[in-house]
């Protein structure tokens, strides 16, 4: 029983018997749609870690929510609630865009400078935030779902302005080859390359028929440099102490306008980043005319919560809600099911993780009950 | 614990019961497998998506071929969707719309056994050996609700609303453009034709405003080319009482005394033809098809309750010339100025 108990209070545990939980009503929840369940979810698994391709695609589409969830839980380590993590996140994907069809460098600068100019738009765009919650107080929440709208639109007139825009598309042109960010993407095109890779399925599987790119070493070492960095430096501490209580860090000296400023742009960082690595290592290398938003940044927000706020969480959680994603788009080819359906199933799971804080107090009354019966 | 065992033996009782509800029939025949991938749009996009799909499903009825279909959510799925079709083998896999344009020439060219097929694009020369481009005579559809237009107009002024520009949506323009002038040539008047573009496919509230604009300058009829915005060419339309004309597919269920006709662009028709003939094992990969007034996938609807038998009747005669050649509606800008100059 102690043991029991003992589990019971990892938090890990309560996100596996949260996630278990949630496939076990999303499953109550196909089959009241007419669905079978056990073959919907099987099948997503299938999806997910059939090939080495699949698993490929899952850690490829997992990369810009990673980054994105990073961005949520950095912010809100400070206190600060990032919702506007799309709109970053486009401002991310404009400017790498711009930069990726108006320059073209050799690889080792062109990368950085695209990458880079990313992540500043995306800095500077929360930045703006973060300013306005620091010199006027006001709520952060509105100010960056209204500069989602804006940076929507922005994304809009950039797909149509006539320099970007491709004609006879609904996007811009394709950024120059020497942005990209894939794996081996000169080798893998080149005649030699395809030629090896024929040879060579596994490497074929993932090389040629994915994106591969270097995004995710970026995203897992961000998220560990985050990590240590909440936690074992000065600056960290001062972050953490405003979002543990802004009055208690002011009265100890710690400059808390200043920590929200800077908070917020090293979370709007990570979101243009988030942005920019998608243009980089993902085709079509490009933007296009949207109507409503992607979900990148908003996906952020589940996979911080998810994590539960964890830098290193972070990782974990942007694989898993992939793998639902992607595993979700093989339910709809496969099964049928609309993606309504499927929509459903990815936030009843992602409910039931939200709810993981049930699970700890469960540990509660086994451990009261216990201790009554060695009262007795 | 007790509690939570049984709770554990429930979980596995009750999935196990759900997994009878559906059963999979295996047929040991071949099957003809098409995948289909919709653009961002999605498959209610009430405009294409739809209506390819539903030319799938009619097909799949009257054949017996497997279908399904994928949802792109974000341009970068538009990759690894049409490449999971390609993992489950099928045999013919179509893409809906052009944003999907160069994804499919990647995707033919590492599965070249796979035959592709995609709406609204034409790669002219360079067509991929296994990749068939389906285009549309929209011109001539145009030109039909021009022409109506222009013999329907009491201010004189009708008004065009486009979504992005670009080759596609030229085609409704300046066929649409070329029908007005018929019918302007015809009463012996002049009519002008306001041409707008919205610069998007999706934003219904700005072809609203748009439309609500062109309405209060004076047209009185407003036919658009705008996929999903297109609905709010049709609102506004509703809201000042003048009239909109329909584009894709009959849409006078959107606002039935306000919209004059529909410009239809059969997608789910051309798919059916194009999936039917490759199943017949025809070879008409590294191909463009174009269909138009003939082949049934455009035209306009049977029934047009609000449109003058008189005008119904001259447009059935409009029709049977571009059929037969004598009327060549011009899909370009400079299509348009020859054909203007000769008229």
């Amino acid at each position: 029983m102690q043991l029991i108990i003992k589990i019971l209070r990892k938090p890990i545990t309560s996100t596996i018997i949260a996630i278990l939980c949630g496939f076990f009503v999303a499953s109550i929840i196909l089959s009241l749609a007419g669905y079978n369940s056990i073959q919907t979810i099987n099948v997503m698994f299938n999806g997910v870690f059939s090939r080495p391709k699949s698993i490929a695609n899952v850690i490829i589409k997992s990369t810009p929510i990673i980054l994105t969830g990073l961005s949520v839980a950095f912010a809100f380590k400070t206190g600060l609630f990032n919702i506007g993590a799309e709109g970053q996140y486009i401002m991310g994907t404009i400017f790498a865009v711009i930069m990726g069809i108006q320059f073209d460098f050799v690889p080792y600068i062109q990368v950085p400078l695209v990458i880079f100019s990313g992540m500043i738009a995306g800095a500077l765009y929360g930045g703006i935030v973060g300013l306005l919650k620091s010199k006027f107080g006001i709520h952060e929440v509105i100010t960056s779902i209204m500069l989602n709208w804006i940076a929507l639109y922005m994304s809009n007139f950039i797909a149509n302005t006539s320099v970007f825009h491709k004609p006879n598309t609904t996007g811009t042109y394709v950024i120059n080859e020497s942005s990209f960010t894939q794996v081996l993407y000169k080798w893998k095109t080149s005649r030699a390359g395809i030629a090896y890779l024929k040879n060579n399925s596994f490497l074929s599987d993932i090389l040629l028929r994915t994106d591969l790119n270097y995004g995710i070493i970026i995203a897992i070492v961000l998220a560990i440099f985050i990590s240590f960095f909440l936690l074992k430096t000065t600056k960290g501490f001062e972050l953490r102490a405003v979002g543990l209580n802004n009055h208690a860090s002011e009265f100890a000296g710690i400059d808390v306008k200043k920590n929200i400023l800077h908070s917020m742009l090293i979370a709007g960082a990570l979101s243009g980043l988030a942005g920019a690595l998608t243009i980089t290592g993902m085709s079509p290398h490009n933007i296009s005319t949207i109507s409503v938003f992607e979900g990148n940044g908003l996906n952020g927000l589940s996979v911080a919560l998810i994590a539960n706020s964890s830098p290193i969480g972070c990782i974990f959680a942007g694989l898993l809600f992939s793998g639902l994603i992607y595993g979700g788009q093989s339910v709809q080819s496969e099964v049928g099911v609309p993606s309504e359906i499927i929509n459903i199933m990815i936030g009843t799971i992602v409910f039931f993780v939200a709810l993981t804080r049930l699970i700890p107090q469960l540990a509660n009354v086994f451990e009261k009950k216990v201790g009554k019966k060695n009262a007795n | 614990m007790k509690k939570v065992a049984s709770l554990i033996i429930l979980v596995f009782i009750l999935t196990s019961l759900f997994a009878g509800c559906v059963s999979d029939s295996k047929s040991s025949n071949y099957q003809f497998s098409i995948g289909m991938v919709t653009d961002t749009g999605g498959i209610n996009d009430q405009s294409f998506n739809t209506s390819a799909w539903e030319g799938l499903q009619s097909l799949s009825e009257d054949t017996g071929a497997k279908i399904s279909y994928i949802e792109s959510k974000q341009t970068t799925d538009y990759t690894t969707n049409l490449d999971s079709f390609a993992d489950q083998n099928c045999d013919l896999v179509w893409a809906i719309g052009f944003s999907m344009s160069d994804s499919i020439l990647n995707a033919s060219k590492s599965n070249p056994d796979i035959k592709y097929a995609i709406v609204d694009n034409s790669y002219g020369e360079n067509t991929p050996d296994n990749v068939t481009g389906v285009m549309f005579r929209s011109e001539e559809t145009a030109f039909l609700v021009g022409y109506i237009a222009g013999k329907t107009t009491k201010t004189d002024k009708v008004g065009f609303v486009g979504g992005i520009e670009g080759n596609i949506i030229r085609q409704f323009e300046y066929g649409y453009r070329a029908g007005v002038d018929y019918a302007a040539k015809e009463l012996g008047k002049n009519i002008k034709t306001d041409i707008q573009y919205i610069e998007t496919f999706s934003d219904a509230t700005k072809a609203k405003a748009t439309t609500s604009k062109m309405m209060f300058d004076g047209c009185d009829i407003v036919f658009h080319a705008a996929g999903g915005a297109g609905v709010g060419v049709i609102e506004a339309a509703k809201e000042a009482n003048k009239f909109a004309i329909g584009v894709d597919r009959d849409q006078a269920y959107l606002a039935p005394n306000n919209v004059l006709t529909s410009a239809i662009k059969n997608v789910g028709e051309a798919v059916k033809l194009v999936s039917q003939s490759m199943m017949l094992g025809e070879d008409i990969s590294g191909k463009t098809m174009v269909y138009g007034l003939k082949d049934g996938c455009i035209g306009i609807p049977e029934n047009n309750p609000n449109l003058s038998l008189e005008v119904y009747e001259n447009v059935l005669e409009i029709q049977q010339k571009i059929m037969d050649g004598d009327i060549i509606p011009p899909d370009t800008k400079e299509a348009y100025n020859t054909y203007k100059s000769i008229l």
